[in-house]
């Protein structure tokens, strides 16, 4: 069987990230298997700019941004197979995968990287009652027909969810021609960046109507109208608030799951709340050897912290097949401390940290359950806090961190949790 | 004449900070709630000469991998241009093969920007 | 004018395409005539997909007999036709000791009826059985002999073996009227062209009252019958092993939850009398009852897990019995109609009984010895099989090596495969239902662009007019059209 130190599943911005970080920690044989034709993945089809403001200072485009990372990666010879569908990867790390020039091939990997994304809730997922007429499209493959294949899925359009992707395709068909009639959100805030809010639909007169949902969808063979309604607190239709909208277009953007069929065929431990990898202080993840970054791990608002996080993957893979056996039995039974996301914090990733193995600083990346004005956001080790940090905004939308010193935390053993949370004072 | 205050939405970075720009007899008097130098400079802007990068796509021929290449304004125009942008653009089709920053079409609109390649093809 | 035909069947759902199969044995000239784009569009392909015991059906009615043949034949017909079968058993649970004696009626009909290993099982059983079963189950019925199929296979499978013996099939179709000639031959004038033919076969589903009524001053009625349900993932597939029914109640009927043939959950259906039989829309209240009633029968089903609702609609009318016959006063004109559940269950028996009606009105003989073909070779599925298989396919074809549906794990060479089959798939819809592009967690968002690419070139089609189902469900606007 083929060997490999490192194999990663995916060839977008966070498999490209991990194999050039794992590459420049000196771990050079690596293979990236990407299911498309393209390294890249789905930033390809996003050509708005306002990518790499943070990796680069500067505002790229998604194609641009993809492009540094595989230009990057083709200085440094690192192998990537494209057309290359994984099918399954083994809690001992056999990555067997399929594509048109090797047929169905297995290769043993000293780690692997999970980085295969995530992909968008369908309609079905909402149970938007009606009929399932021709029409209905996720934005994302929307966007896929308009930005790469050129074709234009509708004229009228009515989009279902405000996250950015949707508000990106709102401008997006409106720049091409088509009339969007309006975005429903469910919530009672956007899922999506201010910035695009503004950009997006503002700038083109396209309402946003939050705390309202798509109910019913007419049209047997094509989209002839969608009926949105109010929604009250409870998130129920409100009797007597539908408008019908006559449209030949529904678009969906209504949230983003990570794609861990795989992970799951592996036995990696899987976060209720994220859907991906419930990972440690190297984003390793419950098998050894086995780690996971980007939207696979939990969905991100930005690229740029997509590199971040994937670069930290890839390095600690990189570690993994450097270390001796003794080292990884070692690591296995060092103590952890349980990152708890409370008041407020949805989640934290990592879920754990051990103070003996971390870098000396460490990312902690978290998203909160609603729209908070003026709050701390804290940081207690067992019961000091240790960090306070006034947020004007924060929202379900946007990723927040907070970043632990090892030191803080190896001048006070016995700590039995790290708590994250939003304290009003 | 007299002040008026005008709430905006920095659009600079995903941060998106709320501003408040108070105009004084048409002259941009403050810029608050920015947190960099970016935003003053956007606050400014928006109620004076708001500006926008456009991107879209063009048809390519003779490309193996692309039908379409993604394009941009290689800086940003001003906003009541986009759609004029946008017809000039409706009947360009570029020849692969192409590289990002390959200049698709020059001067725009007569705004002295170009529309420029995003994409290899 | 000689009729050019000897039977038309009007429908190429389950019913009309399981009758063109069995008159394709004899020496014949047939033509199937269907409204929509492809065969199993309408009432056999939204249903609950299960292959009934048979205790159901009143005893003596005709239900009660062509679905316990028609369940006896199903899975010879599978090996034939080489479509997915799976005989999980069912199970009638009683979640109310008062209701115990319903559960013993239906066992006494059920043995009535012929239905083989039928027995009750107590709670400790069933919870063995169905560890997920509700904590309010007292008991059950227990039918070894029932089962669940794929829909589309089965119903593809008949009208591709239909075709390969030379039965003729007409899309778009639409039938618009009836007429005995003077000659005694029929003339069925459809949308598409006129077919002049020595005997018809009302299989039109939710419409064959309709014609029946263009031939009979003895009317019948069909009531469609909407049944809405939500499919889960495959990740939920194993959350009951079994087909569950729940025993009907004072709390009401009850839905079934069980395992389907693609490996998904389905729950459903509802229930409702519509008057609109093209009403195949799904409904706040009626999704809202599937999620509330499956956990009368079963627990914690993972509701998060759904990736799609339909609904469908029974032909239902108001005697509850199959009508198959020659319609008196219309000699040559043969009812397939009012077939309801257990319809799909049925249509092996149905084809049969319906075959032999004509045959004997026609006087046809069999096709030379050996000229028929009974068996036929299914579509290759890769999912959730040895990788050795796959990977002897991508030997021999690199198109096994190209990944379109990434969900279901379904190639370029099945795809290509499933558009040119005999009555290969023109649509989104029709590839999906061959070979399930399309069918997984995702709902065709990543790889409908791509199937629609290989429709394009593969049919030498304008992207414009590549459709999910059909002429009127383009899936793109034409460009600069305003």
């Amino acid at each position: 069987m083929e060997q490999r130190d490192i194999v990663i599943v995916g060839g977008g911005p966070a498999g490209l990230a991990a194999a050039i970080s794992a590459f420049e920690q000196g771990t050079t044989n690596i293979c990236v298997l990407e299911r498309d034709v393209q390294l890249g993945g789905i930033l390809n089809q996003c050509i708005h700019n306002g990518f790499g403001l943070h990796t680069f200072k500067e505002e790229l485009t998604g194609p641009e941004y993809a492009l540094r990372y595989v230009k990057r990666a083709q200085e440094l010879g690192i192998e990537c197979r494209m057309g290359t569908m994984v099918l399954d990867v083994s809690p001992d790390r056999v990555v067997t995968a399929v594509n048109e020039r090797q047929g169905v091939f297995s290769i043993q990997a000293g780690s692997v990287v999970l980085a295969m994304g995530c992909r968008e809730r369908p309609r079905g997922a909402l149970n938007i009652p009606g009929f399932r007429p021709a029409g209905v499209y996720t934005a994302g493959t929307a966007q896929r027909l308009v930005n790469i294949e050129g074709q234009m899925p509708g004229r009228e359009v009515v989009i279902l969810g405000s996250g950015d992707i949707g508000l990106i395709m709102a401008r997006r068909m409106t720049l091409e021609g088509a009339h969007v009639a309006c975005v429903a959100e469910l919530m009672p805030y956007s899922g999506g960046l201010k910035r695009n809010i503004v950009q997006c639909l503002d700038d083109y007169g396209i309402p946003l109507l939050l705390s309202h949902t798509v109910t019913r969808v007419e049209g047997k063979r094509r989209v002839e109208a969608v009926w949105v309604a109010q929604v009250d607190e409870s998130l129920r239709p409100i009797p007597g608030t539908e408008r019908r909208y006559p449209c030949d277009t529904l678009l969906l953007s209504v949230g983003l799951l990570p794609e861990n069929e795989l992970s799951r065929g592996a036995g990696v431990e899987l976060s209720p709340i994220t859907r991906g990898p419930v990972v440690d202080e190297h984003l390793q993840t419950s098998v050894a050897g086995v780690f996971a970054c980007g939207n696979v791990l939990h969905v991100h608002d930005l690229v740029d912290y997509v590199s971040q996080e994937a670069a930290a993957a890839g390095a600690s893979a990189a570690r993994y097949v450097q270390g001796s056996d003794d080292a990884r039995e070692a690591d296995k039974d060092v103590a952890r401390i349980p990152v708890v996301a409370q008041d407020g914090v949805r989640y934290t990733v990592p879920s754990s940290i051990s103070p003996d193995l971390m870098d000396d600083k460490l990312t902690v990346r978290f998203r909160v359950g609603n729209v908070y004005k003026d709050r701390f956001v804290s940081v207690y080790l067992g019961e000091e806090r240790v960090s306070h940090r006034k947020k004007r905004v924060l929202a379900p939308g946007e990723m927040e961190e907070v970043v632990l010193k090892r030191a803080d935390l190896c001048s006070r053993p016995g700590i039995d949790r790290i708590v994250v949370k939003l304290e009003e004072e | 004449m007299a002040e008026e205050r005008r709430e905006l939405t920095c659009i600079n970075c995903p941060l998106g900070c709320l501003l408040t720009v108070t105009i004084s007899n048409g002259e941009v008097v403050a810029v608050e709630g920015n947190t960099c130098k970016r935003g003053e400079v956007y606050g400014r802007k928006e109620v004076t000469n708001p500006t926008r990068i456009v991107t879209t796509t063009v048809p390519v021929d003779g490309s193996a991998t692309e039908r379409m290449v993604s394009v941009k304004t290689a800086s940003d125009i001003p906003k009541p241009l986009i759609f004029d942008v946008m017809a000039a653009l409706a009947d360009v089709r570029v020849k692969a093969p192409v590289a990002v920053g390959d200049v698709v079409l020059a001067n725009v609109c007569g705004t002295g920007v170009d529309i420029v390649a995003t994409k290899e093809a | 004018m000689e009729a050019a035909y000897d039977v038309v069947v009007i429908g190429a759902g389950v019913s009309g395409c399981a009758v063109a199969r069995e008159l394709s044995r004899y020496d014949a000239r047939v033509c199937v005539v269907e409204r929509e784009e492809d065969v199993c569009c309408g009432t056999s392909k939204a249903n609950s997909a299960i292959v009934h015991a048979g205790f159901d059906a009143q005893t003596g009615s005709l239900m009660a007999k062509l679905n316990v043949e028609g369940n006896e034949l199903m899975w010879e017909l599978a090996e034939d036709l080489d479509f997915k079968v799976r005989r999980c058993g069912s199970l009638v649970v009683c979640t109310d000791e008062q209701s115990r004696p319903g559960l013993d009626d239906l066992l006494a009909r059920g043995k009535a009826n012929g239905v083989p290993d039928l027995r009750i099982i107590e709670r400790d059983e069933l919870k063995e059985m169905e560890p997920n079963i509700s904590d309010a189950a007292v008991c059950a019925l227990w039918a070894p002999s029932a089962g669940i199929v794929d829909v589309f296979g089965l119903n593809i499978a008949l009208a591709e073996n239909a075709a390969q013996n030379g039965v003729e099939f007409v899309f778009n179709a639409e039938v618009s009227d009836v007429a005995r000639q003077g000659d005694g031959t029929w003339l069925v004038k459809t949308s598409v062209r006129d077919l002049r033919t020595r005997c018809v076969v009302n299989a039109a589903g939710v419409y064959s009252d309709v014609i029946h009524n263009m031939v009979s001053d003895d009317k019948i009625q069909i009531i469609p019958r909407k049944g809405e349900y939500m499919l889960l993932d495959t990740t939920a597939g194993s959350h009951v092993s079994h087909t569950i029914f729940m025993l009907p109640t004072k709390m009401g009927k009850g839905i079934l939850v069980s395992p389907t043939a693609h490996g998904n959950l389905l729950v459903g259906p509802t229930a409702s009398d519509v008057e609109d039989p093209e009403s195949t829309d799904t409904t706040v209240e009626g999704l809202a009852e599937v999620a509330s009633k499956c956990a009368l029968t079963v627990k914690d089903v993972p509701l998060r897990e759904v990736i799609t609702s339909f609904a469908g609609l029974r032909a239902h009318q108001p005697g509850h019995e199959f009508i198959i016959g020659e319609v008196e006063g219309a000699p040559g004109f043969v009812d397939c109609a009012a077939i309801e559940s257990p319809g799909l269950t049925s249509c092996p028996a149905i084809g049969r009984m319906v075959a032999d009606i004509v045959s004997s009105l026609l006087g046809l003989v069999d096709k030379p010895d050996g000229s028929w073909v009974a068996k036929r070779k299914g579509f290759v599925t890769l999912e959730g099989e040895p990788l050795d298989v796959w990977a002897n396919l991508a030997k021999r074809d690199k198109a096994y090596g190209n990944v379109i549906c990434r969900c279901r794990h379904v190639t370029e060479a099945q795809i290509v495969d499933a558009i040119h089959r005999p009555l290969g798939a023109r649509s989104l819809d029709g590839v999906k239902r061959r070979v399930t592009a399309g069918m997984g967690r995702c709902q065709g968002g990543f790889c409908s662009p791509k199937v629609m690419e290989i429709l394009e070139r593969e049919l030498g089609m304008e992207p414009e007019d590549v459709t999910k189902s059909g002429p009127g469900s383009e899936l793109l606007v034409q460009e600069g059209g305003e």
